[in-house]
Order: C-alpha cells, then sequence, then structure tokens
C-alpha cells in the first residue's frame, strides 16, 4: 500500500471516529426537542454527552487537518466548492458549542431556550449536510480541468444527496436514543428506547432507497461492486441485531450495532470512491484521485510517523474519559450544563 | 464588491475575533493550574475555590474560543483554496498535528476536569488541567510553525510549482518560529494574568471577599509582570530577526522612506502620506532603531524605497511596500500596550511585595480594571503589524495574496459569510460579555453554585478512579 492509498484509509478512519463518537452526540442533541419533557430532562440528556462532545468534535477537525495535509487539492477544492453549506455547517457547529456552555448560567426561560434551539438545530444541520457532502461526492460534482468545482444548488442539492442527508441524521438519532439509553436511567430511558426501536423502520426505508438510488446515480457499483455488496450484506446483518438487541433491551450492544452500521456506511462511501477523492461529473479524466490531490512523499511519511505516534495515545484518553464517566447521569446529580 | 477585498476582510475579522478569545484561555489556563497545584500541595479550600471561581470565567471563554477556531481551519480551504494547494504540503502539516496532538488532549481533559472534581482523585484532577494548560500551549506553538512558514518559508522545495515539504525539523526550527512562539505565548500569559488581576482589583474596590481576592490579584500581578517582561524581551528578539528576515515590514513599521543613517534614530510620531512616500512632520529618539534592530547603538536601516528597487529585482515588477500607516501604528500601539502593562505590573507587585493591597490604592485599582484591555489590544495590534507588514505576499517571497483566494468562491458568497460570521460573533461577544459579568458580580462565594446536589443513594459504588 503506497502512503497516498494509506492516507485515503487514515482520512476515513477519521470520518469513521466522527461519525461514530458525535454521531450519538447529534442523536442526543436532537432528542432534547422532543424526548426531553422538561427542563430537568433535557439537562440530563445534554449531561449525558457532556464531558464527551467536544472532544467528539475534534474528529471533524482532525480529519479536516489530514485532509490539508495528506490531499491539499481534495482540501482546496471541497471546501470552496462546497463553500455555502459549510458556512451554515459553521454557523451551527458554532451556536451548538458555545449553547451547552451558556444555556445553564442564567435561569431565564427565554435564555435557555434560544440556546436549547442552537442546541437542535446545530445538532440537527450538521450531520444533514455532511450527509449531503457526501452523497455529493459519490454523485459526482462539476470539477473542471483546473480541480475548481463550480457547483449551482442542484448540483449539490438534488434528490440523492437529500436522501443522503436525511439518512445521516436519522442514523444519528437511533445511535444517540441508544447513547441516551446506555447513559439515563426510569422513565427517560425508557422513551429514549422506544423510541430507538420504533425509529428503524424510517431507518431501513432510508438505508433501502439511498442504495436503490446509488445503483442507478452513482457509477460505484460498477466500480467496487463486490467489496460494497459484501459491506452492504454485513451492514444488514448488524442492523437486524440492533433491532433484535433492542427488543431484548441490551442497550449497550445495541448501540455497538448502530455505530458499526455508521462505520460501515462511512467506509462505503469511501470504498465507492476509490481510488477518487472527488468525482467530476464534466469529465472522469477531471477527477480527484489520491494521486492528483495529494501532497508529495516526504510530507506523507512525516505525517504518517507523528500520526500513528499520537493516535493510540489519543484512543486511551479518550476511552479512558469514558471509562470515568461510565455512570448513568441522574436528576439528583450536581449537573453542570 | 472584489472577492479578494471581501475574502481578506473576513479573515481579519473572523481571526481577529477569535484571538481574542485564545490568548485568554492559554493564560487562564495557566493561572488555574497553578491554583490548583497550590491547592493539592498545601491543602487549603480557598485555593481550590480559586480554581473554580476562574475556572467558570475560563469555560465561558474556552467554548468561544473552540467554536471560532473551527472556522479558522476551515476557511483555508474555503476562501484560499489556491493558497492551501500551494502551501498544503508543508502548512497542512502543523495544523493536522495541531489537531491530533493538541486539540484532542485540551478538549478531552477540560471534560475530565469540569465533570471530574468529584470522580477523580486530586492528583489526576490537578493533572488533568496541567494538561489542558499544556494542551493550549502546544496548539499555538504548531498553528505558529505554519504562520512562521508564512514569515520566512524554510523546509521545502518547489515542484511543479507548489511548495512542498523537505524538512519537518527545518519547519519546526525555524528562527522565526523560535522567537514568534514565546513572544506570542508569554503575551497570552499576560492576558490571563491582567484578566485575574483587573478583575480581582474590581472586586477588592467594592471590597468583595478581600482575602480572596488579594490572593487572586497577587497571583496576577506576579505571572503578569514576568510575560510582560518576557513578551518584551522576545518582542526585541523578533524585531532583530525581523531587519533580517523581512525589512520591508520593519522599514515599514518605521515608516522609514529613506535610508535611516547611521546610527538610526527612533520614530515615535510621524505624519505618513504613502503617495508621495514622505513624512511631513517625524518626532524620533536617537540611537533607538539601530538598538531595536541590532541591539547596538549604531548601525543603519534599510528605508522602503531602497527595499522596493531590491525587491524588484528579485521578483520582478510589482509594489512590495505593505500599507504603511497601519504597520507603522499597530506597531506603536503594540508597544504602548506593552509598556504600560510592564508599569502596571511592576507597581501591583510592589504594592503585593509590601503587603500594601488595603483599601488605599483604589486609583490603582481602577487603573487595573482598565488595563484587562492592555493584553487585548496589545495582542491584536501586534498580529496586525505582523500580517499587514508582510502584504502584498501570505508566503513572504513566494505567494502573494491576490493569488491566494479562491477562484471559485463568488463575492455575493463571500458576502453572505461575512454578514453572518460577523453576526453570530456578536451574538457570542455580547452573550460572553453578559456571562462574565453575571459570573464576576456572583463571587466566589455564591449560594448554589457549588457542590449543592443531593447524594443520590444508588450511586455510592465506587467511581473513584484514580
Amino acid at each position: 500500500m503506497s502512503l497516498n492509498e494509506l492516507w485515503f484509509v487514515l482520512v476515513a478512519v477519521l470520518f469513521i471516529g466522527f461519525f461514530f463518537l458525535e454521531g450519538f452526540d447529534f442523536g442526543i442533541g436532537m432528542s432534547t426537542r422532543f424526548l426531553a419533557k422538561n427542563d430537568m430532562e433535557r439537562r440530563v440528556l445534554i449531561n449525558s454527552i457532556g464531558p464527551f462532545w467536544d472532544a467528539n468534535e475534534v474528529w471533524l477537525l482532525t480529519a479536516g487537518g489530514a485532509m490539508f495535509a495528506a490531499f491539499p487539492n481534495w482540501y482546496a477544492t471541497m471546501f470552496s466548492g462546497y463553500y455555502t453549506p459549510l458556512v451554515v455547517l459553521l454557523l451551527a457547529l458554532i451556536g451548538r458549542g458555545v449553547a451547552f456552555e451558556f444555556r445553564g448560567k442564567v435561569d431565564n426561560t427565554k435564555w435557555k431556550n434560544t440556546w436549547d434551539m442552537a442546541i437542535f438545530l446545530g445538532s440537527l444541520l450538521p450531520p444533514f449536510l455532511l450527509g449531503v457532502v457526501f452523497s455529493g461526492l459519490l454523485k459526482g460534482l462539476p470539477i473542471d480541468s483546473e480541480m475548481e468545482m463550480k457547483a449551482g444548488l442542484f448540483d449539490m442539492v438534488n434528490l440523492y444527496t437529500l436522501v443522503g442527508g436525511i439518512t445521516v441524521v436519522v442514523l444519528c438519532l437511533v445511535h444517540g436514543l441508544l447513547f441516551a439509553s446506555l447513559r439515563t436511567t426510569g422513565d427517560l430511558q425508557k422513551r429514549a428506547r422506544k423510541l430507538a426501536h420504533t425509529m428503524l423502520i424510517p431507518l431501513a426505508a432510508l438505508f433501502v432507497i439511498f442504495a436503490v438510488m446509488t445503483y442507478f446515480q452513482t457509477d460505484v457499483f460498477e466500480v467496487r461492486g463486490l467489496p460494497l455488496v459484501l459491506l452492504a450484506v454485513v451492514g444488514l446483518v448488524a442492523f437486524l441485531l440492533a433491532g433484535w438487541f433492542m427488543s431484548k433491551q441490551r442497550d449497550g450492544w445495541a448501540f455497538g450495532m448502530t455505530g458499526t452500521l455508521i462505520a460501515l456506511s462511512i467506509a462505503g462511501v469511501f470504498v465507492g470512491l476509490f481510488p477518487r477523492v472527488m468525482v467530476s461529473s464534466i469529465n472522469e479524466a477531471f477527477s480527484l484521485t489520491v494521486y492528483t490531490a495529494s501532497s508529495g512523499n516526504y510530507s506523507l511519511k512525516v505525517m504518517t510517523i507523528v500520526a500513528l505516534t499520537l493516535l493510540p495515545f489519543v484512543l486511551a484518553y479518550q476511552i479512558w474519559s469514558y471509562f470515568v464517566f461510565h455512570k448513568r447521569v441522574h436528576e439528583k446529580e450536581h449537573l453542570e450544563y | 464588491m472584489d472577492p479578494l477585498v471581501l475574502a481578506r476582510l473576513q479573515f481579519a475579522v473572523t481571526t481577529i475575533f477569535h484571538f481574542f478569545f485564545v490568548p485568554l484561555s492559554i493564560g487562564l489556563a495557566l493561572l488555574i493550574a497553578i491554583m490548583e497545584t497550590m491547592y493539592v500541595v498545601k491543602g487549603k479550600e480557598e485555593y481550590k475555590r480559586m480554581a473554580k471561581f476562574w475556572g467558570k470565567l475560563f469555560l465561558i471563554n474556552f467554548a468561544v474560543g473552540v467554536v471560532t477556531g473551527i472556522i479558522q481551519e476551515f476557511q483555508f480551504g474555503m476562501n484560499w483554496s489556491d493558497y492551501s494547494r500551494f502551501v498544503g504540503d508543508v502548512f497542512g502539516a502543523p495544523l493536522a498535528v495541531e489537531a491530533l496532538f493538541a486539540f484532542f488532549m485540551e478538549s478531552t481533559f477540560i471534560g475530565l476536569w469540569i465533570f471530574g472534581w468529584e470522580r477523580l482523585s486530586k492528583r489526576v484532577h490537578l493533572l488533568c488541567i496541567w494538561l489542558v494548560a499544556i494542551g493550549t500551549t502546544v496548539s499555538a506553538f504548531w498553528i505558529l510553525t505554519a504562520n512562521s512558514f508564512m514569515q520566512r518559508p524554510v523546509g521545502f522545495e518547489m515542484v511543479n510549482g507548489r511548495a512542498e515539504m523537505n524538512d519537518f525539523f527545518a519547519l519546526i526550527t525555524n528562527g522565526q518560529l523560535l522567537v514568534e512562539f514565546p513572544h506570542t505565548v508569554l503575551g497570552a500569559f499576560a492576558t490571563g494574568a491582567f484578566m485575574i488581576a483587573g478583575i480581582s482589583a474590581y472586586k477588592m474596590l467594592r471590597r468583595k471577599d478581600m482575602e480572596f481576592f488579594k490572593k487572586s490579584f497577587k497571583l496576577g500581578v506576579i505571572v503578569g509582570l514576568i510575560a510582560s517582561l518576557g513578551t518584551a524581551l522576545y518582542g526585541h528578539q523578533q524585531a532583530q530577526y525581523l531587519v533580517k528576515t523581512q525589512p520591508m515590514k520593519m522599514a515599514a513599521s518605521e515608516g522609514l522612506w529613506g535610508k535611516s543613517g547611521d546610527p538610526a534614530p527612533w520614530t515615535v510620531y510621524a505624519h505618513i502620506d504613502p503617495k508621495t512616500g514622505e513624512n511631513s512632520f517625524e518626532i524620533k529618539i536617537p540611537y533607538m532603531l539601530s538598538f531595536l534592530s541590532y541591539s547596538s547603538f549604531s548601525g543603519e536601516v534599510k528605508g522602503m524605497n531602497e527595499l522596493q528597487a531590491e525587491y524588484e529585482q528579485t521578483y520582478g515588477p510589482g509594489d512590495y511596500i505593505p500599507p504603511v500607516r497601519t504597520t507603522f501604528w499597530s506597531f506603536r500601539i503594540m508597544v504602548a500596550a506593552g509598556s504600560l502593562m510592564i508599569v502596571l505590573s511592576l507597581y501591583g507587585a510592589y504594592l503585593a511585595w509590601r503587603k500594601k493591597l488595603d483599601n488605599k490604592n483604589t486609583w490603582f485599582y481602577r487603573l487595573m480594571l482598565w488595563s484587562i484591555s492592555l493584553p487585548f489590544i496589545a495582542n491584536t495590534a501586534g498580529w496586525v503589524m505582523t500580517e499587514f507588514g508582510r502584504q502584498p505576499w501570505t508566503v513572504f517571497g513566494l505567494m502573494q495574496t491576490k493569488d491566494s483566494v479562491s477562484p471559485s468562491v463568488t463575492s455575493g458568497q463571500l458576502l453572505f459569510s461575512l454578514i453572518a460570521f460577523t453576526a453570530i460573533f456578536t451574538v457570542l461577544a455580547a452573550s460572553m460579555v453578559y456571562l462574565f459579568v453575571k459570573t464576576i458580580k456572583k463571587g466566589p462565594y455564591a449560594e448554589g453554585t457549588d457542590d449543592s446536589h443531593s447524594i443520590d443513594p444508588f450511586s455510592k459504588e465506587g467511581y473513584h478512579v484514580s
């Protein structure tokens, strides 16, 4: 495996880490709107991700940084091409981030409602927009011979990418609800479980629609038919197991299965793309690949050493932080947020 | 409107705003880590209360710093895609390392610190805040590695019209970095120190919780003094380095058009006319520019006209003179604010040393409250000088700003993002100031903010990890 390919895998791993971790944060953030019945329950939900959300978001920053360092042309084309959606994404993430810190600091309903709205929108829009962006990568975008992407609204937002966006939203929601069932108690926990179970049906429908549309709208099944079908089969098994564990109230296992689904979905996107990183809809020859979009070999070598040295430590202390806060969040406890 | 102008304006707005919060986070993290260390070593509850009270302000500030920082990482690609393509190889690496090394560390251990007061042992909890403090400083190191490359490109070779890294070690031992990093980080320490000293002065003025704020004030002025002196010292080093590597920036920051003469005098005030390339009125201190540039009372400094001719020879025809008035005045504002900080913290430290922190010094406490703004002014002015003074270049000698902007982004999109970011920043700033004032008014002994929870009978099983 060349370093270019290794970095493609590493970027994929960083995005998988991001969607797996921040995915449940997003789900919790969304669920504050309809799962929580009162302010106390909302606080319990927010505090369940309190110690984690910030570090989870760093996975996105690191993925972005890795793209910049390893594939400058991919980073430049994609970030400038997707300008407007990324502005909205940034606004959503900004509002959401400070809302966690700010909402509990003033005892005023209006203040709280405002920041609660920021948490809800800030948790709903990012997975949606990223879903739109990633399905756009698969479908292809108007990229010219200069690697410039000059996309109109409908190049970015169309039926296929909308289905992609909604699928990611629902997937994150189910994942988040299961995280809630792991970290809360009593009635709130029961409702989280129930809603997660109910949401499996629309999630299944979305997955099927998205897969069928992918078959007709993209070339990924032609290019990578076998590995994608294998991923889909494993995904189906994970999905069925998720449902089965939910019915047995094995929350942890069910959560692991939705996490697996997330990992497989993102992996699917990257497998479908490879060796391209962005598909050009103008001319196949204009597509960016891991070879044309990458940094020089020296840069990749240095980055490989740095990343492979640091990543184990990062994983170790992040896992440790989950271990420290493994206990369920309870209303009677001191709630920071 | 010209996309280049809008993109530059957005970069200025978002970066300057971001850099209000970053130095405060870096400084407060260090001071809180010191407070908690004193708590663990001396075992006095008062120090824990200090760490917790200042920690509240730190967390509010930290949150704003984090979210405004996300923009920074995105906007190189979004607004400066040609720049990103050109230098991604060299510039992207430190950013990626920053995320991997520093952001993960800060964000994970800040979570452990906030939520871990009762779940971690004292020592492990202390370790968490130190790791946060180290994380913020390490983060500064990597982003300044990237910036230093823009000031003085090293460790690269040109391959197919792109700068490709060929020496990572050269990048992190860049002479520019070795002066820029301590200068910036010490300035950040001073920012945190002046915040704590200023708020404490205000509280002492109100005669609230005197003992608590006396202790905080003392720590603030001592760290403030050391940090401001250090900042000035490294500032001087940086000026000497500047003469060698970016003489044009130096000449512009002096409003120096022709040769300075030997020994070179330092211009305190100048009425600069960039159109004619002349200053109609100047006040000068003899010898001082020679000292600033060479640490000696002799030596000539090149002027802008001479350098312009040299640069035209090297880089081809073009205008290589940065915005002179901005560079000139931002430098003076920074120096003035920095000097005031040294004087104020020196006097404050003197009062603390002679145990004269009583109620008689109201004028001084009032001054200290207002001096909270000084490090922010100095930080901003310093960056304005650094970045404006490098113009027309983004990467000195390699790439100009006008060639760096994204070709595919329209002025409409830029206007939208500029307005949207400015609007949300206004909301953030207002909310943050409001929360700061509220927290400060409540004070460290406020009821119901602290340990007020009842114990859950079901959760007594041991979750103390250490």
